[in-house]
């Protein structure tokens, strides 16, 4: 019963919750922020970092220490508490956790047939995979000629199987239909991933009902923005959004026949809490449209910690920590190529 | 009897009063000490997960438990109190108004101790949860939501008094 949550919550969930309560309190603030970007050398960063949360993981690093591996560090302090909380879950928090990863799972199956479609190495693949996205047969992907036995042969075991329905085709795939591949695959897991949450009920329906409708908004804007110009016909592009948001339906009728940045813009307007967003740009500039996107998600990840009781804070801890390590990653690679002034581009503080 | 007068407000009064007694005593300390212990794990777990990554937030947090414990505390003086206010009444005396009047104030004591301390409990449980949990982040938080506790721990004390007085009049007809 909505409300009334606070009684029954803690009897399976009150520990995890306390726990990631406890990891949110690591996140590093602007001060962490404003020591790192003042850094001159990678070193200096790992000092840093030793000082944070993150220092059992770097401490072991020898020089000279590269990006990749600060971030593969970072990543491997995410996927150890990821897994220490998913190991005491019961159902439903397991089922939860399990979806926050699915979205990963997307990436790595496409990240691995692109790379084949390229010819590249499978190992070479497996270790840019990211790591909460790991299934057992991932390997055998590279060996798959087209989608039906992409789906035949590896993804029918996954829990990606239920998302394929909409797209099992015979044609081969090249990089075009493995892009309407990744946003028909991701579509229909927000649809399935808000089904479960509404299912849930109470405070978790109500605050990743609203997380996720940002989220289809935000997938909505970018394919309209990244399929212009390109071949996609305007009813493909529809088949792409997803069918809840504050976009839906009406915002992608207008999307949908949107030709450039400035009709999205003007398309995107009507919403109030878009127009925020896109306020802060100045007419035909689009880069800085990720930064806002970014700046507006965390701002609503942050406000999930406010109510006690309910899962949305393992969904917005989860997210607030890979944002934490695409700022970390943007920090290293403007100090490790000596372009501090570009630092601030990119860095979305989170408190 | 037969036949006259056969409704449920006949059959209610004919229900011997120390049934209704002896259920206001089961209820008073039994549905506290339910609150008590429901309010005791929700603190409990919250405050065992947030003193992993805080542990100097356990000792002074454990007021929230002691809070909830006072709780079953009332429940069980107040059963005490009340058992020792049932007396044996002569069987002709049994179904007088005085007795009734008696069994139903020693039940109606039980109820009224029984839930304020259920609600005490859980209200009082909820708040410690939220009070380790905002602790755990910024210490200069556990005073202010302690006052809180301390307000709704007045709920149960409310409970009790108006409990006590309910069965200070609870008198059997004299025998004889």
């Amino acid at each position: 019963m909505y409300g009334f949550e606070a009684l029954t919550f803690n009897i399976h969930g009150g520990y995890l919750e306390a726990i990631v309560r406890g990891h949110r309190s690591g996140l590093l603030t602007a001060s962490d922020y404003n020591n790192l970007c003042q850094c001159e050398t990678l070193e200096d960063i790992k000092m840093h970092l030793s000082a944070t949360e993150y220092g059992p993981y770097l401490q072991n690093e020898p020089s000279p220490l590269h990006t990749t591996t600060i971030v593969e560090k970072c990543t491997l302090k995410l996927v150890d508490e990821y897994k220490h909380m998913l190991t005491q879950a019961t159902e439903p928090l397991s089922t939860f956790l399990e979806y926050i990863t699915y979205g990963h799972m997307i990436d790595n199956v496409v990240l691995i047939v692109t790379g084949t479609l390229h010819e590249r190495d499978v190992q070479e693949l497996l270790e840019k995979c990211h790591p909460l996205g790991m299934f057992d047969s991932i390997a055998t992907l590279a060996v798959a000629q087209n989608m039906r036995e992409l789906y035949r042969l590896v993804l029918v075991d996954t829990p990606l199987a239920p998302y394929f329905s909409e797209c099992i085709t015979s044609e081969d795939l090249d990089d075009m239909n493995i892009e309407i591949m990744r946003n028909t695959l991701y579509k229909a897991y927000l649809e399935d991933f808000y089904r479960f949450c509404q299912k849930i009920g109470g405070a978790t329906a109500e605050i990743m009902c609203d997380i996720l409708a940002f989220e289809a908004d935000r997938r909505a804007v970018n394919i309209t923005i990244n399929s212009i110009g390109t071949e996609l016909t305007r009813d493909e592009r529809r088949k792409l959004y997803s069918n809840f948001g504050l976009l839906y339906p009406y915002g992608h009728e207008e999307l949908a026949v949107c030709e450039d940045i400035d009709q999205v813009r003007s398309a995107m307007e009507k919403y109030p809490p878009y127009q925020s967003i896109f306020s802060k740009l100045s007419y035909g500039e689009s880069q800085m449209l990720d930064k806002a996107f970014y700046e507006e998600e965390v701002k609503r990840l942050c406000l999930a910690f406010e109510q006690q009781f309910h899962y949305g804070v393992f969904f917005a801890y989860m997210r607030l920590k890979e944002q934490e390590i695409r700022n970390l990653m943007w920090v290293s690679e403007c100090v490790a190529q000596n372009q501090k002034s570009r630092v601030h581009d990119s860095v979305v503080f989170i408190f | 009897m037969v036949g006259s007068s056969s409704s449920w407000s006949t059959a209610l009064v004919r229900i011997s009063p120390y049934t209704f007694a002896a259920i206001g005593i089961a209820i008073s300390i039994g549905v506290s000490v339910l609150g008590a212990a429901w309010g005791i794990y929700i603190t409990g777990s919250s405050l065992i997960g947030a003193a992993i990554k805080a542990p100097r937030i356990t000792s002074k947090n454990l007021i929230s438990v002691i809070f909830c414990e006072a709780v079953a505390i009332y429940g069980v003086i107040v059963a005490i109190i009340l058992q020792t206010k049932l007396e044996s009444v002569p069987s002709s005396k049994i179904y007088d108004p005085e007795s009734l009047r008696a069994g139903y104030a020693i039940f109606a004591s039980g109820i009224i101790v029984g839930f304020a301390n259920l609600v005490c409990g859980l209200c009082v449980g909820i708040i410690g949860s939220s009070c380790a949990l905002s602790d755990a982040q910024n210490s200069s938080l556990f005073v202010k939501i302690l006052v809180i506790e301390i307000f709704g721990s007045a709920l149960g004390l409310f409970g009790v008094i108006v409990g006590i007085i309910m069965s200070a009049q609870a008198t059997w007809p004299s025998k004889g």
